[in-house]
């Protein structure tokens, strides 16, 4: 029997999109308030599922053609290198640097190197994530 | 403040992160992984050498100030632990090329060993208690990859063992940390240990104490908690094996160490004779289990058991020949473990089985790899000049002048059970009619396994010749344990 999930799969193209967003706006707002890499992962992850759901893991993987196991190694290397970083400035591994910019359309911007590591572990979270599930997924 | 103690744990860290790419080039994995470790040694070795110039090194993390940040040191003994660490891993990742399997290396083995080594000096090297459990977890993480890579059904079913075990005993880490954490108010080792003086070790720190115990003794395998390791360790294939018997139980035996000089230091009537009573059954246990056994994996296995507890036992001792004993057996072990293990890996090779009734005669065909087993196996039971000797020396006298004459002496006697359980072998396996062969033996491979495997031995005679040039070295290591204020000066004042 052919299941009818056009309604699924035309809401999940849309909801893709805000879910994305909205982990987009987590991550950065987990710097002074609840939020961050590991959270904003989660939720790009689910936002990938719900994708897996609608259509199916081949499908998907031609949208999205990432190894996601080389996923999680540059979110590692990202995140290793802010933390060393600091070495090379003769400061403590782990010493983090921010500043205020003043950038066009945003204005007084605090720019800060914990960002950077949070992207390291944005990617690691949602690397893990989509391999675990990738790997019980394709099991029949 | 110096960063570059940190270096023997990021370069595996990095250079295990560079291996996730590229899985099915052998070439590059392999290369990747050894450029790495030569040089995390060199690091390694000059980590030493400073550490024994300027003593301890320090960096807390983030530019924090001491207790509050995660702090970083590297004293003599950690530093002298890390050295070892890296130098086996590059033995054992070695001999593996021929034996550990195309397949194994194409699916994350070398990552796997990189960060088990990350978790392994992490942990040798961290002064913070919490931050030593993560260490803990990223070491075990590893070694849940490795224990299963290959998917034979015995990696199958005694990995789902060892992983129940070791999420138990983490848990039960976090949840004693946790108590530690509510009387002290502090993680970092050093202020913790500091508070506990200040505050005279009350009933509830001894608890706490022996909280710790049964925590890192389920990872070290002590008396009671020791029963899943012999049947997890004999899964994996012998360099998996040699990896882990090398490094992973000494990680535990190193946390007590550690905890139970720094910290649990003030009603030593309760915690150390605890700790003698379990050492001591250790070695029972290990012995009878060493003897019992005719499978050449299980007779080393035990040896790993009895030989916790004769580190243990000179830990519990708590005085300056005691410890220094126990540095130098700790390390000692370390090597020779490992040797032990590549040689039997060797002897399982060329007979094709692990049952030595089925063994005999391998003295006619292989001569030299039964002369270095029985140079291992006298260094295993400290017959001098070998490696053993010196530290069960210390051992023993630190014993009497603690005043334990009965149990010292019956450490001396488990040495011979020691003998005789690894001269079983040698009589079974080398001695004797000619037994079973493998008919798979490629005299190359065997060569190129053999001489990772010779090496190694080489270095544990030198360990045990150099003893004299060593001593200043251990020497250091055990005044460390024994004050601890050399170690919280070096955290509390250090920098910043």
């Amino acid at each position: 029997m052919k299941t009818n999930d056009v309604i699924l799969q035309f809401t999940a193209k849309i909801v893709f999109f805000m879910i994305f967003f909205y982990a987009v706006h987590i991550f950065f707002a987990g710097h002074y308030t609840p939020g961050g890499g590991f959270v904003g992962g989660l939720v790009t992850a689910s936002a990938i599922v719900l994708l897996i759901i609608a259509f199916d893991i081949k499908t998907v993987q031609s949208i999205i053609p990432i190894n996601y196991i080389y996923l999680v190694a540059v979110g590692l290397i990202i995140a290793g290198a802010t933390a060393a970083f600091s070495m090379f400035m003769g400061k403590p591994f782990f010493t983090h640097y921010f500043d205020y910019f003043y950038l066009p359309l945003l204005g007084k911007t605090s720019l800060h190197t914990a960002a950077l590591f949070d992207l390291g572990v944005y990617l690691v979270v949602v690397g893990v994530t989509m391999t675990i599930i990738q790997t019980i997924g394709e099991d029949e | 403040m110096n960063n570059f103690l940190l270096l023997p744990i990021i370069i595996p860290f990095f250079f295990g992160m560079f291996l996730i790419f590229n899985q099915k080039r052998l070439a590059y994995q392999r290369i990747i992984t050894m450029l790495g470790l030569i040089l995390a040694i060199i690091c390694a070795l000059s980590l030493v050498y400073k550490v024994y110039l300027d003593g301890p090194q320090t960096v807390t993390f983030g530019s924090w100030p001491a207790p509050f940040g995660i702090t970083m040191v590297s004293d003599m003994v950690s530093a002298l632990l890390v050295t070892t660490t890296l130098v086996l891993a590059f033995f054992i990742v070695w001999y593996g090329f021929e034996s550990i399997g195309k397949e194994r290396e194409r699916f994350f083995y070398y990552p796997g060993v990189m960060f088990i080594i990350t978790g392994v000096n992490g942990a040798f090297t961290t002064g913070d208690i919490f931050n030593l459990f993560v260490f803990f977890e990223v070491l075990l993480m590893a070694s849940y990859l490795l224990i299963v890579l290959g998917g034979e059904k015995a990696q199958l079913r005694e990995s789902i063992k060892y992983i129940l075990v070791n999420v138990l005993s983490s848990a039960l880490f976090v949840i004693t940390v946790a108590f530690l954490y509510s009387v002290v108010g502090t993680l970092s080792m050093a202020d913790i240990s500091l508070k506990i003086a200040e505050i005279k070790q009350p009933g509830i720190i001894t608890v706490i104490a022996v909280m710790f115990l049964m925590v890192f003794g389920m990872k070290a395998a002590i008396f009671p908690l020791y029963f899943w390791l012999p049947s997890a360790y004999s899964a994996p294939p012998i360099p998996v094996l040699a990896l882990f018997g090398a490094l992973l139980t000494k990680v535990g035996v190193y946390a007590i160490m550690r905890t139970y000089t720094l910290f649990f230091t003030h009603d030593l009537a309760y915690t150390h004779e605890l700790l003698l009573i379990l050492s001591i059954i250790t070695i029972i246990a290990g012995c009878i289990g060493a003897l019992a056994h005719f499978d050449v994996k299980q007779i080393i296995i035990y040896n790993i058991v009895i030989a916790v507890g004769v580190i243990l036992f000179g830990v519990a001792q708590m005085n300056q020949i005691g410890l220094e004993g126990a540095m130098f057996y700790l390390v000692h072990d370390m090597i020779i473990k490992a040797a032990l293990f590549m040689l039997i890996g060797l002897v399982i090779y060329v007979t094709g089985t692990t049952n030595l009734r089925k063994m005999g005669g391998l003295m006619k065909t292989y001569p030299a790899l039964g002369w270095f087993y029985l140079i291992a196996a006298f260094g295993l039971a400290g017959v001098p000049p070998l490696s053993g000797f010196v530290g069960k020396l210390l051992i023993v006298q630190g014993g009497f002048q603690a005043g334990n004459i009965w149990t010292s002496l019956l450490l001396l006697a488990s040495s011979l059970v020691v003998l005789l359980s690894v001269m079983r072998i040698f009589i079974y396996a080398f001695w004797g009619e000619q037994g079973q062969v493998s008919n798979q033996v490629n005299k190359k491979v065997y060569n190129r396994m053999f001489f990772p495997t010779m090496l190694l031995v080489f270095i544990s005679i030198l360990y045990g010749v150099g003893t004299e040039w060593l001593t200043p070295l251990m020497e250091d290591a055990a005044k460390i344990l024994i004050e601890p204020s050399i170690y919280t000066d070096a955290v509390m004042k250090g920098g910043n």
